[in-house]
């Protein structure tokens, strides 16, 4: 048996390593769609969340049970099933926040994000790594929504969470409220995620060639003389 | 004309994929070729109009009546996941020039979230049939002419010098953001 990674690992994983957005580019239109305010990214986050989890519980614990002809369809009747569970409850508790919302909350459904994990994970793991990974998943979408909903809700509205942060003489970006914003914000970010990743590629690189010349430092010097 | 004014809200104003962000994964994953665009735009309004149809039939008929409305989400996906299926063997046996300019489309539609939200939203907005279909055509038309946008100003990019960490998914983002900005320039034209 292959060796397995730490419970751990499963979990942060999620969170930059196979991030949800930034590397997988999975779940793009809530990402963009409610991320009007950090308050309707953390919600939509964790009703994201909510349902990935369960799902992926359910499907790995059932998973030999279902056959593997039919597995999408059973999986999308799993996902549906906590959707609508979560649609439910949100219009009962929270019905302002549903209704800004909209169709996103019943549109979880179609999120890549939750078939994805359950094809490439759930469907081959145990129970426990399946918990911890969609946990893990689930966090890194929240960090995203929140950060991308922060950073137009600041620069949008001048708020965070609802409360005023900007000087009074800062001007709204009205645009940053609009769907021109999401799709730059986003863009810009994931361009600056890779920005970072080739960054530190680079610096691992140079770093093993400084270590390699260092070690033959002597040899080469011996040569020249 | 109000059938004619719906149709232009949901094809221009309320386009669905750059001011509703409904079905971006397609948007950005198929958006590569002018030709597959096409193809891509036409299976999509091609299910949508279907799905339109047979699922405003399936609320109107049989959840509301019968007081299910809380089995709205999986009723409707399994309806586009079996009606998808459906079509694509109906294609593939009437049609062979068809199929295979479809055919390799047509399994991704089913995950394509501005399906399942043409059926909500046909559902929250209380259309009558006709409406429905109009509404559905119009969504069809806006997915498709924005598929069609970007695959042409991408077949562009391809030439231009994109610095490396925005190649890929961040430039088409952009690029999206500012074809969503020139839509803006639509709105209010029907109020």
């Amino acid at each position: 048996m292959k060796k397995q990674v730490t419970l751990l690992k499963e979990y942060t994983k999620g969170l930059w390593e196979i991030n949800p957005v930034f590397k997988q580019v999975l779940g793009m239109c809530p990402t963009l769609a409610v991320t009007v305010s950090a308050i309707n990214g953390i919600a939509m986050a964790l009703a994201t969340t909510f349902v990935l989890v369960l799902s992926s519980l359910i499907i790995s614990i059932i998973r030999k049970l279902i056959p593997p002809q039919v597995r999408i369809a059973s999986y999308i009747v799993i996902i549906a099933t906590f959707v609508t569970i979560a649609d439910l409850v949100m219009k009962a508790q929270f019905p302002e926040l549903s209704k800004s919302l909209g169709p996103f909350i019943p549109l979880i459904v179609v999120n890549c994000l939750i078939l994805g994990r359950a094809e490439a994970f759930a469907s081959k793991n145990t129970p426990v790594r399946a918990l911890f990974d969609s946990l893990g998943n689930g966090t890194g979408f929240l960090i995203v929504l929140f950060i991308i909903g922060s950073i137009r809700e600041i620069l949008g509205s001048g708020t965070i969470l609802g409360f005023h942060i900007m000087p009074l003489t800062f001007e709204p970006w009205l645009i940053m409220i609009l769907p021109a914003g999401a799709f730059l914000t986003l863009g810009l970010l994931m361009g600056l995620a890779n920005f970072y990743v080739d960054h530190k590629k680079n610096k691992e690189r140079e770093s093993i060639i400084e270590k390699f010349r260092s070690s033959k430092q002597l040899p080469t010097i011996e040569t020249e003389a | 004309m109000e059938f004619f004014l719906l149709f232009i809200s949901a094809a221009i104003i309320n386009n669905f994929v750059l001011s509703m962000f409904l079905g971006i994964c397609p948007f950005i994953g198929v958006s590569n070729k002018f030709s597959s665009a096409i193809s891509m735009g036409m299976a999509t309004t091609f299910v949508m109009v279907i799905t339109a149809v047979v699922s405003w039939l399936i609320w109107h008929l049989i959840l509301i009546p019968n007081g299910l409305e809380f089995l709205q989400i999986p009723s409707f996906i399994l309806v586009i996941a079996s009606l998808v299926q459906f079509v694509e063997m109906f294609i593939k046996k009437v049609s062979q020039p068809i199929y295979r300019a479809l055919g390799i489309f047509l399994p991704l539609i089913t995950t394509n979230c501005a399906i399942l939200g043409l059926a909500l939203l046909i559902a929250m907005k209380d259309y009558t049939f006709i409406e429905g279909i109009f509404f559905s055509l119009g969504a069809g038309a806006g997915f498709t002419l924005a598929l069609i946008l970007m695959a042409g100003i991408r077949e562009e990019l391809e030439l231009a010098d994109v610095p490396k960490p925005f190649r890929g998914a961040p430039i088409t983002l952009i690029v999206a953001g500012l074809l969503a900005l020139a839509f803006m320039g639509f709105a209010g034209m029907i109020s």
